[in-house]
């Protein structure tokens, strides 16, 4: 259980604004949290949150104002290749292939071409796109992309997955079937994941704990571990409790 | 699974609707195959659908965005034609017009089908009590949030009073407790106005939630594979047994993941 271990990733009160015009933007407020190593953790919240801003900081693109993240114990000074981030809007080359996008940080690494290829096919196959490794992201379903997205982010084989709202821009029964593989590829091959979304169902369906934000400026409001044995059932009485107790939890944002 | 039947529904309600063999193909790809169904007057209809089976190509021909291969849109028993029918879209991305205001957005069909200005102002003030959004009469679109601007879109087309409202997953990507919201100000709104809507969705729970009745499209190329009434009391509860049974239901009719 991800309690007994060890933790991976700490936040120590962070805060963050923006700047717009005139107007301060307080997005995050004093957040603290710890991820535990292989860990599955979700972090839920309503729209204009701060969770995008979160998971930035802790992937090292963004500097907080006030607090810091520590990983293994160190400070994090930028972004590296022991955090790999699926987008939300897939960010995919266009002029690349499948098999060269998800080979590219192996590329940049360096990597001679036969041993990447096969890290490469390795993660095509495991996300469910054999037989598109000469494709490119046009020729790809929105699902499909980010399939693509999920296998560059493991190629490069870091010690966390950052996932900002991976599945958001997917229709209702494409995601059911993204939240069914990812699940499969975490326990094939476990990492730490952070994984940022807007849904309470998706998020009781993936964490091991959820990590409940409030609307802007973003604080930790609450913390659900999620006990029940995967794979979890959407209409399962126990899970539709959990999601009303979160539900009743979080705000409204109009 | 149906706690009322068919024929129960059907009483006394009058048909707004017919939709009457409706086929679409491209080239010889056939996506509609031979559709028929009736829409009665002020109901409340989703459609749900695998992905892709063709639900985006159904509404443009329902809209007549793009014209049918074979079969014909019936509204009051005449064929469907927008320059007399008042026949409404909400898309699935918010569409209010960036340069006029909340409440010349809702203004706009209005004056447009030469509505008395009287009667316009009289729309206004009630369409602007039944989405809330009052306090922001005098804001532009990109003043608001999405679900706001969503909302002027809404009251948009309730306020021309439509024939048939077409309703493309406009609640798609918000959170749950959002879309929520915004469904129970739907059923208000739709209650109050008496419009005949049609919604289309991939998530079966929304659809649970909004309809009278189901329509079950089958994968590509689509038939009607099956009507589900939903006869629940409002406000639904999404974790109440029946509700949580016939979302099962649904969902095994058209699963494929």
């Amino acid at each position: 259980m991800a309690q007994r271990a060890g933790v991976k990733i700490q936040c120590r009160g962070i805060s963050k604004s923006f700047t717009a015009q005139k107007d301060v933007l307080h997005v995050l407020e004093d957040v603290s949290l710890a991820v535990y190593e292989n860990e599955f953790l979700v972090i839920l919240g309503p729209g204009q949150g701060g969770k995008t801003t979160l998971l930035n900081i802790i992937g090292g693109l963004l500097m907080p104002d006030a607090g810091d993240v520590l990983l293994d114990g160190k400070p994090i000074e930028g972004p590296g290749p022991d955090r790999g981030i699926v987008f939300q809007q897939y960010a995919l080359f266009p002029w690349k292939t499948v098999e060269e996008n998800v080979a590219f940080a192996l590329t940049m690494a360096g990597v001679q071409k036969g041993e990447r290829m096969a890290a490469a096919h390795h993660y095509i196959d495991l996300v469910g796109l054999k037989g598109f490794e000469k494709a490119y992201p046009a020729q790809l379903s929105g699902g499909m992309k980010q399939r693509v997205g999920i296998a560059r982010a493991y190629t490069a084989n870091p010690e966390i997955l950052l996932m900002d709202e991976p599945f958001g821009a997917l229709d209702a029964q494409t995601r059911y079937a993204m939240e069914k593989d990812i699940l499969s590829i975490w326990q094939k091959e476990l990492r730490t994941v952070v994984f940022v979304t807007n849904n309470i169902e998706e998020a009781i369906y993936l964490g091991d704990r959820v990590v409940v934000m409030s609307a802007m400026p973003g604080k930790v409001k609450s913390s659900y571990v999620i006990d029940t044995p995967r794979p979890r059932n959407y209409t399962d009485p126990k899970f539709l409790e959990i999601r009303k107790m979160i539900s009743n939890d979080t705000d409204l944002v109009l | 699974m149906q706690t009322q039947t068919q024929e129960t529904y059907r009483t006394g309600k009058e048909v707004k609707v017919r939709v009457e063999t409706l086929t679409k193909c491209y080239d010889d790809l056939l996506v509609l195959d031979n559709i028929s169904f009736d829409i009665y007057h002020g109901e409340m209809l989703c459609i749900v659908g695998p992905t892709g089976c063709g639900k985006t190509t159904f509404l443009n021909c329902l809209s007549r965005f793009i014209p049918m291969t074979e079969g014909d849109i019936l509204v009051d028993g005449t064929p469907a034609d927008p320059t007399r029918h008042n026949i409404a879209f909400v898309f699935q991305e918010p569409s209010a017009i960036p340069w006029l205001t909340v409440e010349d957005n809702i203004r706009f069909g209005l004056r447009i089908k030469r509505t008395d200005p009287k009667t316009i102002e009289d729309l206004v003030e009630r369409m602007l009590d039944l989405v809330g959004l009052r306090r922001y009469r005098k804001c532009f679109p990109k003043q608001l949030s999405a679900s706001m601007e969503q909302r002027v879109v809404i009251a948009r087309n309730f306020a021309i009073n439509p024939d048939l409202l077409l309703m493309d997953e406009p609640y798609g990507q918000l959170d749950v407790k959002l879309r929520y919201y915004l469904e129970d100000e739907l059923i208000r709104i739709w209650k109050e106005v008496g419009s005949t809507v049609l919604f289309i969705t991939h998530n079966i729970e929304e659809a649970v939630y909004l309809a009278e009745r189901i329509l079950i499209l089958s994968p590509k190329p689509s038939t009607i594979k099956e009507e589900v009434l939903v006869d629940l009391p409002r406000p639904r509860q999404f974790d109440a047994p029946e509700f949580v049974k016939i979302r099962d239901y649904v969902t095994e009719c058209i699963k494929w993941w």
